[in-house]
Order: C-alpha cells, then structure tokens, then sequence
C-alpha cells in the first residue's frame, strides 16, 4: 500500500522534470518556429497557392468553376464577366498584374488583354461575340484554359512548370515543347554537377584522409591543420582566390604559358572548369573529415591479419580496409552531393551563363523576374530533394555529426 | 626472402604514391588560398605575378574607404547581435534536450537543426518573402533575426555535445546543498560547460561572418556585410582591396582556429578534473 503514492509521487516528479526539460527547449523552438519554419513553409504554399489572378479579376475567375465542357469556350455569362472584369481593371490600372500572371502560362498575354481592352465596347447585347471579335484567341479553349488554370486558390501550374510541364485547356498534363523547357536541364545539371563534385572530392580526399588517419597522431593532427584552415577560410575568400588564380591572365595561365604548354591563355574560368574547380576546393574538407573520422577508427590489427595471412598489401588494402571505410565514403558523399545540389554563391561568381544551378533560377525568379510561385515550385523541388537525401545520411550516420567534423 | 624484398619494394611504392597523391591535394586546398595573400601587398594594378613592387596601397584602400569600413562595422554588429542570441537560447534550449526523454524529441532536434540542413537559397528566398511585408526586409533587426537562426543550431550541436560529458551528479549535488536552479546554472553547470559554450559562439559568429546568401535578399544598401561587399567587388571587377580584405579575412580565420582548438584542449582537461 505505502508504495503506490511513492511511484505515483515518482512518476510526477519525472513528469515535472520533463515538462521543465521542454520549458528550456521552448524558447528556441519557438523562436525557430516563427523565425524560419513559418518562412520556408509559407514559401512552399506559394508553389500551389495563386490569387493573383482572383484578387484583380474576381468575377470571372469565380464563373470559372462552372465552365465543364472543356473543349468549347464557356457560357455567354463568364464572357460578359471576363468583359466587366478586363473594364475594371484596365480603369484602375490593374490589368498588367493579370497579364503578368497570364504571360506565365500563355503566349503574349500582356497583348492580348491590353487589346481587348482597347477593343471592348461599352456595352453589347452578346458579350460572347464583342469579346472574340475584339479578340480573337478568345475563341480558343485553350486561352481559357489558361484563364482558368491561373483563378486559384490552388493550382498545380508552378510545380508543373518547374519540371517543364503543364496542362491543356482538358486538364491533360503534356510536356512543354523543347524550345520552352528549361528546368529539367536544370535540374539534370544540378544533380550532373552535384555527382561530378562528389566523385571528385573522393577521388582526392580518400588517400588523403587515409594519410591522416594512419600517421603518428601528432604529425596527423598537424596535417590536419592544412584541411581545417580552408574549411574555416571564408567561402568569398576562397571563390576570390579561384577567380584570382584562374582568370585570363591568373597564375596558372601564365604558368602554362611560361612553361611554353599553350601560346594563348585558355579560358579556366566563367565556364564549367571553374564551377567544378573551386567547389571541389569548397566541399573537399566535407568529404575529409567524415572518411577521417571513419578510418580512424578501424584497428589495425585487421590489415595486419590479412598481411600475416599472406595478402600483398595493395590486396589487403582493397579486400579488407576498403570495404571497412564505405559507411565514410557513403556519409562524405552524400553530404557533399547535398551541399553542391544547393550551392547558389560559387556558380554564380565562378560559372558562366550556361553553369548555373537551380539555386540561381530560385534567386533569378525571385528578384529579378518576378515570378515567386515558380521560384517557390522550384525551391520546393530541391527542398524535397534536400530532405530525402538528408534522411538517407541521418539513417547512415546521424543528423549531429553534420558540418562540425 | 625474395618474395620479402618485392613486398617491401610494392610498399614503398604505395607509400610514395599516397604521399605524393596526399601532397598535391594539400597544395590544391591551400594554393589558391596562399597566392592571394602576395597580391595584396603589390604596388601594381593588376592582379598578376610577379609583382612589380611591396605596397601597402590596398590596406590603406580598406581602411580609409567608408564602404568597406561600414562593411566591416556591419559585419560586426550584426555577427555579435546574432551570436548573443543565438549563444543564449542554443545553451538553454542544449540544457533542456540533454534532460529531455519525451516522445517527439527526435522530431524537435531535426526542426533546431533544420536551418542547417535546408538550402541557403531557400532561407534566403523565405526570409525574403515573410519579411517584406513585416517591414524587416533592409532592416538590421530582420537580418539579425536570420542570422540567429542560422547560427542557433551550431551552439546546439556543440554545446549539446559537451554536455554530454557533464557529470549531472554535480547539479544534483548543488541543488542538495541548496541552491536554486538559476545559481547552480551560474555557479557550478556554466563554468564547467564554457569552454563548450564559447565554441558554440565562435561557431555561431563564424556562420554569420561568411554568410552571403541570405544578406543578398533581406539586406538593403545599408546593411551591406563584408561578404555582401565581396560579393559584388569579385562580380563587377576583381580589385586589389579585394586581396587585402581576403588577406585580413584568412588572418581571422587562423585566430579562430587557434581559439576553438584552445577551446577543445581546454574542454577536455576539465572532463579530466570531473
């Protein structure tokens, strides 16, 4: 009897210590809730959410719902809406803000309304007909399946467009044509990129780290420091010094030329060489510190086994050692593939028009063609892409060892 | 014995080629690097070698231009405000999850540590657009703001990570003698932790020192951070002072290594004493 009020007792208090446990969390979470969660998620609803459209054309967007058959144009009343609505708009000067949003989805949208609109008697006893004779793509289903694709609240269009597809006027999603397609080169680029830079981080930094991890501890601990220091030198410093070093008349052009290897310099820079250079230079410690940590913890005495056992050493290196540092080579690649997927500062100072990388078309759409639902639909694209591959490396190794080695 | 000597010769050879392999990739990492720092004392123009002659022309560039001293100022402010706070929620909030064994703890530490793991760009472009219509957008308290939470998650994960050598029994034993939980923090748990503590911070500084991407969206003419500056002196037209402020840069980050190694020295004799 007297032990039951003591576990009760005992069960309150480790109640108390977890709530207070929480308490301390709390003001980071929230703070990071409000600070950064409530950012990212409200710009990913931007990829699906679309009232540009509604707010400066709220009567027809809304007759929209109704209009079923497709492949005829709608009823007489949404033409008469479509006419009040395009009135209204171009009187209070809003209607660039509706062909803005129609130019994303439909050839020279910005024409079509600013014709119509100049064309568009004062009244009309059948607005269908005052509508297509002021202009005709009216008449196309197609044109309102634009209209119709862009009235919200939710739409597919941003994600579509973000992997180059989109719908018909019937809601059929097709492939855009070539001459339009753009991202899923992109985004092949940035996962191409992305491989290329992991394989060649590797390729440098697992005989690297092998030396560093089998060396006497102080001499390793001492080279250890020429992979810390341009892992703590800042990112610009670094792309700067690339820039420095490989432009037309940088060091190694003029080494080359000196040797009398090339008579002209040849271009290193502001195209693909540069990107895959300087952000092998960049990741290559990522790479580093993991198969590092990795080997040093593998005994010895396993090699030594397979050596003793008569293996020559380069098989014992391959049949033995190898295969005991994948679990590194998986958590350093992985990392690095992430972090080049992502990268937006280096491309974009040491790539050429052509290099670029989604991050630069997430930053392009939006500030310097506003177009944020795509923008959006593309961060949304490597966001997921982002977290698949950090739950990959989190069931690999956990989420704590990122970044700090 | 034949059979010895070849296996000696084979190793060698391997030993030759890892060293050599080794070498070139350290002089690859630290090349370009160390290239830069010449330039910067050169009397010439341009940004070749060999250099005309010993100047400290490009110093005197840095140090007497308002644009890259207003630069510097903002770095700094903005680096030490967002390292306070972020050094001071990190700390509390590692307090609470090394105690915490509820459900849902794992799903807390992935969303502390998100803003580490989702794409600068993203962040940028979010920030960009929640703080716009609040007004934050080219304000120091919006950037400041960005800044902390990028920075939060490094205090988490260090100071997390020494405290997992902390011997509670310590804080038990100063609650037994009385003290309350904010005098056992002060007086028993933070001086044995900060060493921890103080490379959190230097983590944190160091991150909103270098960040580029999310001040490029957020930060308006005024709020122009070093990097910031970088950034559009390599774009528009790569200059000397360029070079110097590399130079200085590269000087800090040996400081910092050397302090956070101090730090870690210093974090594993006081696990010694407890």
């Amino acid at each position: 009897m007297s032990e039951n009020p003591l576990k009760a007792r005992l069960r309150r208090a480790e109640r108390m210590r977890q709530l207070k446990a929480f308490g301390l969390i709390a003001p980071l979470l929230g703070f990071l809730v409000i600070a950064f969660v409530v950012p990212i998620v409200t710009m990913m609803l931007r990829s699906v959410h679309d009232t540009e459209l509604s707010q400066v054309w709220p009567t027809v967007t809304e007759r929209m719902g109704d209009w079923t058959d497709r492949k005829a144009v709608p009823d007489e009343a949404t033409f008469a809406a479509l006419a009040a609505d395009i009135r209204a708009s171009y009187a209070n000067n809003t209607l660039a803000t509706a062909a803005r949003r129609l130019n994303y989805d439909t050839r020279n949208g910005r024409s079509l309304l600013f014709d119509t609109a100049r064309a568009l008697p004062k009244s009309a006893d059948n607005w269908t007909e005052a509508v297509i004779s002021a202009n005709e793509r009216w008449a196309d289903p197609e044109t309102w399946g634009a209209v119709k694709r862009a009235s919200g609240p939710f739409t597919s269009y941003f994600l579509l467009a973000a992997l180059d597809r989109n719908r018909t006027a019937t809601g059929k999603i097709i492939a855009q044509p070539p001459s339009e397609a753009l991202f899923v080169d992109v985004l092949k680029r940035t996962f191409v990129v992305g491989l290329g830079v992991s394989l060649l981080c590797l390729v440098l930094g697992y005989p690297v780290a092998y030396l560093l991890a089998t060396l006497p501890p102080d001499r390793g601990n001492l080279l250890m420091i020429l992979v810390l220091l341009p892992f703590w030198t800042s990112l610009l410093v670094r792309t700067a010094a690339w820039v420095v070093v490989l432009q037309e008349h940088g060091l190694i052009n003029n080494a080359l030329i000196w040797l009398g290897i090339i008579d002209q310099p040849v271009r290193l820079i502001y195209n693909q060489i540069g990107v895959y250079v300087a952000m092998t230079h960049i990741l290559l410690p990522f790479m580093i510190l993991p198969l590092y940590s990795v080997m040093k913890a593998i005994p010895p005495s396993y090699v030594r086994a397979a050596r003793s056992l008569g293996a020559p050493p380069f098989t014992a290196f391959v049949k033995v050692y190898m295969p005991q540092t994948l679990p590194g080579v998986g958590a350093g690649g992985l990392l690095v593939f992430i972090m080049a997927i992502g990268y937006y500062i280096t491309p974009a100072l040491v790539g050429g028009a052509g290099d670029q990388l989604i991050s630069y078309f997430i930053a392009y759409y939006t500030s310097s063609s506003v177009n944020w639902g795509l923008a959006s639909a593309l961060g949304a694209v490597l966001l997921t892409t982002t977290l698949v591959l950090y739950w990959i490396y989190n069931k690999l190794v956990g989420i704590d060892g990122v970044k700090l080695g | 014995m034949a059979n010895a000597a070849i296996r000696t010769r084979s190793e060698r050879f391997w030993t030759a080629a890892l060293w050599t392999t080794s070498i070139l990739v350290f002089v690859f990492l630290l090349a370009p690097i160390l290239a830069i720092v010449p330039l910067s004392f050169s009397s010439g123009q341009f940004l070749t070698y060999p250099i005309p002659g010993f100047s400290l022309r490009w110093y005197a560039d840095f140090f007497t231009s308002d644009k890259w001293l207003h630069s510097l100022w903002n770095s700094l402010v903005v680096g030490v405000c967002a390292t306070l706070l972020a050094t001071a929620l990190g700390t509390v909030a590692s307090l609470g999850l090394v105690r915490a064994n509820f459900r849902g703890k794992g799903l807390i530490m992935g969303l502390l540590l998100s803003p580490m793991i989702v794409p600068l760009v993203i962040t940028a472009v979010g920030f960009y657009f929640f703080f716009a219509p609040l007004g934050l957008t080219a304000s120091y308290t919006g950037l400041i703001i960005a800044h902390t939470a990028l920075a939060a998650p490094f205090v988490v994960v260090t100071v997390t990570a020494t405290l997992q050598g902390f011997d509670m029994n310590l804080a038990r034993a100063s609650a037994s003698l009385g003290a309350n939980p904010t005098t056992t923090f002060f007086k028993v748990i933070l001086p044995l932790i900060a060493p921890g503590v103080a490379s959190g911070a230097l983590f944190a500084f160091a991150t909103s020192f270098d960040e580029v991407v999310v001040v490029l969206f957020v930060a308006g003419p005024e709020q122009r951070t070093l990097p910031r500056e970088m950034f559009s002196g390599i774009r528009e037209n790569i200059s000397p002072t360029i070079t110097a402020v590399a130079t200085i840069l590269i000087l800090f980050s040996i400081c910092l290594l050397v302090a956070l190694e101090l730090l870690r020295r210093r974090n594993a004799r006081m696990r010694g004493i407890t």
